[in-house]
């Protein structure tokens, strides 16, 4: 209760008077819809978060509000009413089924097919917690534990914000800025939670961070913030998502997720992001409007974005690399596949700075049903990048009649010692090589599965083992009903 | 004791028009028949109508395989039933590693008898032992389906898999094409060690050479949609003397 209290003293300082009720509405978890700048200061002060940090909300909230949504992509995106939302809600296991009974059993055999343990499907089904799942004291602080041996730092952003405020405002925003974009301001003015990483010089982090550990953190909400720092000579590999659909009621979802490797750093960041398509006509569906970035600071660093998209109705979503430092290297691994009525607009951007910058790009796009796939990237080479490289390869499968591939490459070269390739091809699943698989007895379903895996399988090497096997099967329940 | 296969008065078309036009043909249990022809006489078609393929219309008759009638049957369903093609031009599945490919094939057929699937390791061996008789090494089986294949390689990759699959029926399409001698006689030998007396073969071939090789029980000449002549093996060695023509009339 005196923690309400302070709460709502702090409130009163900050904004003098509540136009929307909240002194009434303190206690409640869920701030009421809509966003302005008392909302804004609501969510800072649930955080705990210090002056500074509202003041930067609110800056990023004024630059929001000048700002426009952005329509170049090739995507139809039915207007959205910012007012019209929800921009906090406590997480509360209350919300969720009582037992995975209740669950939509849609879900249920999805999850089988990803065979996936019961505690876990409770967990994505929304019925428990995370940290009910991993109760054990021990696990936890096992995993903490050998973290804070090699001086890893792996917390919830809300945590460092309070902890480690002194690097929290030398990088965030250091390489996506405020104004940035339109959804980095919003996202900006409205985060709610995220994973803050920082690896010491010298530190090869001993195990694969992943969102799914985090026990701490019950709900990333739609408004996710990601920072990663990696000081000179480190190394670590972040696996964010689940391979399995998860119970999710937040229809916009803009993520920011920026990261900094510093001379002879590597950071390899891998995503498998399957929420909500919507049903076969269309209909519902997260809008997944993202921006990762990473910034090549030092010399020799590196940074590796793979990806594999089979969710949400629609993609926003360029994981970039900005390459400053002398020799650094940035590579985009991608498979972004979509089916029904779903919409993709993906890809990336390797900004070349540095002396010798090498950059990689392997998109594959996978289109089903009726749904548009695009692929947009930007290769930039700037006057200084002398002897910069990129290579890009782009293919596209068509899977059935109804669907669209669009590639979208921009080269901008302003140094001719830059070597630029770029390579594309589009095709179909052949009637030859589905007849093949059938003639050996392999079901049509099973048959698509393996060769648009075979497709994929430069990207799919590139992720971790086990998180390989289980985006293999996603990729054949997400092309379900696409043939016969 | 019912046939393996029974072709009955098969007429066949593709888009509008007719391929094959009143087939019947009876195979045991344990024989190999060969089926010889000019080119477009009906071959291949009849190849794919057997093996289910879309786009081949069956337009009469009907064909059973131990009594029951398979013309309802999905390509897929057929195959899991026990029928096999090894294909004219094996078809290239690009990133799809060959192991991957092998055993799916092997688990769709054990999931349907209602048997587990294969345990990894006794397939890998299984395999191996399998490929060593035909002569395909470690390399060649990491590599994607056909992907980069010579000629022979491909066509002793089908002969490896109608061994991993053990099928009741294997119809060979024309697997002499493209084949020089040494292949042609590794490919052979392959064939020759899955006779057997519950395994029957139709092997379909424009020439005689390769019957030296598989030596059939029986021979039959397909000409314009039908088999115009039936006999022993010697029927082959006929056939490449005085070759096709007049065949037809024969009928």
């Amino acid at each position: 209760m005196a923690a309400t209290l302070e709460t709502i003293e702090t409130l009163e300082q900050a904004t003098g008077k509540y136009k929307y009720g909240f002194v009434t509405d303190i206690e409640s978890d869920k701030a009421p819809k809509g966003l302005n700048e008392d909302i804004i200061r609501f969510i800072s002060a649930k955080k705990d978060e210090p002056e500074w940090m509202l003041e930067w909300r609110l800056k990023a909230f004024a630059v929001w509000q000048k700002m426009d949504s952005p329509d170049w992509a090739k995507l139809d995106i039915p207007p959205i009413d910012y007012q019209d939302a929800y921009y906090y809600a406590a997480p509360k296991t209350s919300d969720g089924p009582a037992s995975l009974d209740e669950v939509d059993p849609e879900l249920l055999r999805t999850y089988e097919k990803l065979g996936i343990p019961i505690s876990e499907q409770k967990l994505l089904a929304g019925v428990v917690a995370v940290d009910a799942v991993f109760d054990s004291v021990s696990v936890a602080t096992t995993f903490r534990d050998e973290l804070a041996k090699a001086g890893v730092i792996f917390c919830p952003i809300s945590e460092a914000i309070r902890e480690y405020p002194e690097l929290i405002k030398t990088y965030m925003g250091s390489v996506v800025p405020v104004a940035d974009n339109y959804f980095s301001a919003l996202n900006a003015a409205v985060f709610t939670d995220g994973s803050f990483v920082y690896i010491p010089k010298g530190v090869r982090c001993p195990m694969e961070l992943s969102t799914y550990f985090r026990i701490n953190e019950q709900n990333t909400g739609q408004f996710e913030r990601t920072l990663i720092i990696a000081e000179d000579s480190s190394y670590v590999s972040y696996l964010e998502g689940c391979t399995a659909p998860q119970r999710d009621e937040n229809q916009l979802h803009a993520a920011v997720v920026e990261l900094v490797a510093m001379q002879d750093a590597e950071i390899k960041y891998s995503t498998v992001q399957n929420w909500y398509p919507g049903d076969e006509n269309g209909k519902g569906g997260i809008y997944n409007f993202v921006t990762k970035r990473g910034a090549c600071r030092g010399d020799r660093s590196k940074i590796s974005w793979t990806q594999v998209e089979t969710g949400s109705a629609i993609t926003w979503k360029y994981p970039s690399c900005i390459l400053q430092g002398k020799d650094s290297v940035g590579e985009f691994y991608s498979v972004a596949l979509t089916n029904n009525f779903q919409q993709a607009d993906t890809g990336t951007k390797m900004i070349h700075i540095g002396e010798g910058s090498r950059s990689t790009i392997i998109s594959k796009g996978i289109s089903a049903g009726r749904s548009q796939n695009c692929y947009r990237g930007l290769v930039r080479i700037q006057p200084g990048a002398e002897n910069a490289r990129n290579f890009t390869q782009c293919d596209s499968l068509l899977v059935g009649d109804r669907c669209g591939a669009h590639t979208v490459p921009y080269i901008v070269s302003r140094n001719p010692s830059a070597k630029i390739e770029h390579e594309a091809t589009t095709s179909r699943i052949s009637e030859d090589q589905l007849f093949y698989c059938l003639q050996r007895g392999i079901s049509e379903e099973d048959a698509v599965s393996l060769i648009v895996n075979g497709f994929c399988k430069e990207v799919m090497k590139e992720l971790p083992m086990e998180f390989a096997v289980e985006a293999q099967k996603l990729i054949g329940i997400s092309l379900e009903g696409s043939v016969g | 004791m019912t046939p393996l296969l029974e072709i009955k008065d098969l007429h066949a078309s593709v888009g509008d028009t007719p391929i094959l036009k009143g087939i019947n043909l009876t195979i045991n249990h344990g024989e190999i028949h060969a089926i010889m022809g000019p080119n477009g006489s009906g071959k291949s078609t009849m190849s794919y109508v057997l093996s289910g393929r879309d786009g081949y219309e069956v337009t009469g008759g009907d064909v059973l395989m131990n009594g029951q009638s398979i013309l309802e049957m999905e390509a897929d369903e057929r195959a899991r039933a026990g029928m096999f093609l090894a294909f004219q031009y094996p078809v290239e599945l690009p990133g799809v590693a060959g192991m991957s490919f092998l055993r799916a094939a092997v688990n769709a057929r054990r999931l349907d008898k209602g048997e587990d699937e294969i345990d990894q390791l006794e397939f890998v061996k299984m395999v191996r032992a399998k490929a060593k008789d035909l002569s395909i090494d470690d390399e060649m089986l990491k590599r994607a389906v056909n992907v980069g294949f010579s000629g022979g390689e491909k066509k002793r990759y089908e002969i490896l898999q109608m061994a991993l699959l053990e099928p009741q029926l294997a119809v060979l399409d024309e697997t002499d094409s493209g084949l020089d001698v040494d292949a042609l006689k590794i490919v052979s030998e392959g064939v020759n060690m899955l006779r057997d007396a519950n395994r029957s073969m139709l092997v379909i071939t424009h020439y005689q050479r390769l019957l030296n090789h598989i030596v059939p029980d029986y021979v039959h000449i397909l000409a314009n949609g039908k088999i115009r002549r039936s006999g022993g093996k010697e029927l082959a060695l006929e056939v490449e003397e005085s070759g096709y023509a007049g065949i037809d009339d024969a009928a």
